[in-house]
């Protein structure tokens, strides 16, 4: 079933087309992978679909989970499921890491007709997902991404995204940054999060992380346009060659 | 004013922008609008006053005569006409009131939906309410058991009747009759207040509190609060105002001092929330306080925490007099303007004695049309040696129609003293808003919490009930200020 399809998109910003009609379908059970030079407009492409304030298409359709995606603000589209992991975190000075996610959490339990957690109920919870992502009692307490090296935003991100329990997840570069240890770590929560209900798109520069997590598709975003797309070995060849060969002027 | 549960829901359910928007009907005694001697003399025999003290009020008349409105503080009114307000009112009682029983429903049931029932319930909470409504005090809660400890915490106009000797000898001590425009107003007309007073020794066993309604239309509010803390006391003492939603402005014009002897130590919390007036910057409250405490004692501490939301014009800087050597006087102030408000507040740091230390940590917090000014002195006289003081001021710009200045006077007269001063000025970045917003956060719930977060050291050093209820309050007060 799809959870998300997009058609034929354009988008342009100061005048300057980054996108020129891409389609993409992801149905649900379904893990795609997003490669692409840098600046071809992959994390574009997730500020639109996360609805981020600027990024409004020139033309083109997106149905999320059977909605019309463009009529969503970003919040209700968090809330009905959709989920973007921060290729750059932001930092929210003084608001306790452990507060912002029972936030969310509750908001999205609302949703979901699940009943509010309360302090201890939520403590225990973020704590147990926490530790599978090797984060620290101590880093929940600090403000959301202040002083947080580059490995412990991005587990950070993932820690988010098992709590919120999104129909949709995508992935912006969340392997940039990481040594190998953390790189399985993060691997490691996706793959447990994945499953016949939910879908993830990894946007990634490198193959690497496509070692951790198998997609069942590989994309290539360039020139504005999805220029190729197949199973897993299309990301070795991109490994082996390079982009030359898929990209114009690259 | 106590963040009890009721409270907090209230807090939650409201619709309205200002939820303490109601007035009461009560049976009111007024005095005739305007101001001379005669009502001086009316109200000074209202409270059956002692002779020292109707003169001390006329005297202060006088030199206000004299005296002009300041007008260099950033913020703009109109002229106030100080013949067309009531400078007395207050709720018809037959007779002295002795317990809680005996004070009209009405007024109960108002504090009530101020959130603060004055049954003993309160026990439980731990804290003390001396209520003032318009001009009068009308009870105060847990007396008994404060005096006990020997806390004398009462309405000022009955310590006048029952300790005269301490109120004479500290009224005015700190802040002089002449020392501005609105204190000496405040010195000739001030109605009631709060006074406490700890002696040597005890820290006082329960947090003191007192509420301020303004409930009258065209009345101001005048009170007058006094704390002596002698030798090795401490005390902790809340504040919390509200007034109902009108058309018109009113006039709210207190003096707070604060003595502090030999290490003794004073903390007080304000939480204001005056009405500011409606979106379009109609009605609200002008609020002027001479606010000022006195490190007399060595090793004595005073510290000012405020979270102001409220008030249409606001003229507010609680002070420190260092005097004691090793004294500490500290300023943590969050300021949220909104709509047309305006707020010219912060505070002085006056070193005299040696080793006298000051921090100040001011939020200034901007959104809608409104101005938001930080104007704080720091001053180390020559006797201070070694004293140290740290400031920063950090100003938040929601929007880019509100703006916020910071204006910093230091006089360093000698050359062993260390002054520091950081002052930054930021703005909720979109990309704070987008983070929250992606996570389901809307718009007034991430504005809120990007908020707190910034005001967060200012924050946690209000008392914890206390915190709670601010912390609503910057949600309210901000709500419409984004998307
Ligand atoms: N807010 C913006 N303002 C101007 N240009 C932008 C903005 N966001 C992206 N771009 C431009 O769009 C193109 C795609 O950027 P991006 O989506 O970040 O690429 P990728 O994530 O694939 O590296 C780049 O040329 C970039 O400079
Ligand atoms: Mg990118």
């Amino acid at each position: 079933m799809s959870i998300l399809n997009i058609k034929d998109i354009h988008l342009s910003i100061e005048e300057k087309p980054i996108l020129k009609g891409v389609s993409l379908n992801v149905n649900l059970g379904e893990v795609h992978a997003i490669m692409g030079p840098n600046g071809s407009g992959k994390s574009t492409l997730s500020y639109i679909l996360s609805g981020k304030e600027g990024y409004d298409l020139s033309s083109g359709e997106i149905n999320f989970d059977n909605k019309d995606l463009l009529e969503l603000s970003a919040n209700e589209r968090s809330n009905q499921g959709l989920f973007l992991a921060f290729q750059y975190p932001v930092e929210l000075p003084g608001v306790s890491s452990m507060n912002f996610l029972r936030e969310a959490v509750n908001i999205r339990r609302k949703v979901l007709g699940k009943k509010e957690l309360n302090h201890l109920e939520f403590v225990k919870e973020a704590r147990r997902l926490a530790s599978s992502m090797f984060i620290k009692d101590e880093m929940l307490k600090r403000s959301v991404n202040v002083g947080f090296s580059g490995g412990e935003k991005k587990r950070f991100e993932i820690l988010q995204m098992m709590l919120l329990e999104p129909k949709l997840a995508i992935l912006d570069e969340t392997d940039s940054g990481l040594d190998v240890d953390a790189l399985k770590i993060v691997s490691n929560g996706v793959n447990n999060y994945k499953g016949k209900d939910n879908a993830v798109i990894v946007i990634t520069h490198y193959q690497r992380l496509l070692d951790y997590i198998v997609p069942d598709y590989v994309h290539i975003l360039a020139d504005g346009v999805i220029k190729k797309s197949g199973g897993p070995e299309l990301a070795k060849i991109i490994e082996k060659n390079g982009y030359a060969g898929i990209v114009d002027a690259a | 004013m106590v963040a009890s549960k009721e409270t907090i829901s209230v807090v939650e359910q409201t619709t309205s922008k200002y939820k303490y928007g109601f007035s009461t009907k009560v049976d009111v005694e007024k005095a005739p609008k305007g101001l001379n001697e005669d009502i001086i003399k009316f109200i000074s025999g209202k409270k059956n006053e002692p002779k020292w003290l109707l003169e001390w009020r006329l005297n202060a008349y006088k030199q206000w005569l004299n005296m002009k409105e300041p007008s260099w503080a950033k913020v703009n009114y109109p002229e106030i006409d100080f013949q067309d307000i009531h400078y007395y009112a207050a709720p018809k009682v037959k007779k002295k009131l002795k317990s809680l029983d005996e004070v009209d429903p009405e007024l109960l049931k108002t504090y009530e939906k101020l959130g603060i029932p004055l049954s003993e319930q309160k026990m439980l909470s731990g804290v003390a309410v001396d209520a003032v409504f318009d001009s009068v005090s009308v009870a105060t809660t847990f007396r008994e058991k404060l005096s006990k400890e020997g806390v004398i915490f009462c309405p000022i106009s009955e310590a006048v009747q029952s300790h005269p000797e301490l109120v004479k000898k500290y009224l005015g001590s700190v802040v002089p009759v002449t020392d501005n425009y609105y204190s000496a107003l405040n010195s000739a007309v001030f109605t009631d207040g709060s006074f406490v007073f700890i002696p040597k020794n005890v820290k006082c066993p329960m947090e003191l509190s007192t509420y301020f309604r303004i409930n009258e239309q065209n009345t101001g509010q005048f009170e007058r609060t006094l704390i002596i803390v002698e030798d090795a006391g401490y005390v902790s003492y809340l504040e919390g105002c509200t007034a109902p939603q009108r058309d018109e402005n009113q006039l709210h014009a207190a003096v707070v001092e604060l003595v502090a002897l030999e290490d003794a130590s004073i903390k007080y919390s304000t939480v204001q929330n005056w009405y500011p007036g409606d979106e379009n910057g109609k009605g609200g409250i002008y609020n002027f306080v001479t606010k000022r405490g006195k490190c007399l004692g060595d090793r004595s501490k005073i510290s000012w925490t405020q979270v102001e939301t409220g008030s249409s014009v606001t003229w507010k800087y609680p002070s420190c007099v260092l005097m004691g050597n090793n004294s500490v006087g500290e300023f943590y102030s969050v300021a949220i303007t909104n709509n047309f408000q305006q707020a010219d507040t912060g505070t002085k740091m006056i070193h005299i004695g040696k080793g006298t230390k000051s921090t100040i940590i001011s939020k200034g917090i901007s959104a809608g049309k409104s101005q938001n000014t930080y104007r704080g002195q720091v001053q180390i006289q020559k006797t201070a040696k070694n004293a140290r003081n740290f400031t920063q001021c950090d100003s938040l710009l929601i929007g880019d129609k509100c703006s916020a200045h910071t204006i910093p006077y230091i006089n360093q007269n000698i050359s062993n003293a260390k002054v520091e001063h950081e002052a930054t000025t930021s703005k909720i970045s979109e990309e704070q808003l987008f983070y929250c917003k992606q996570r389901g956060l809307d718009d007034e719930t991430a504005t809120s919490l990007i908020v707190n977060g910034f005001c967060k050291e200012v924050m946690k050093e209000l008392p914890m009930e206390f915190a709670v209820e601010a912390q609503k309050l910057i949600g309210i007060s901000l709500e419409g200020s984004v998307g």
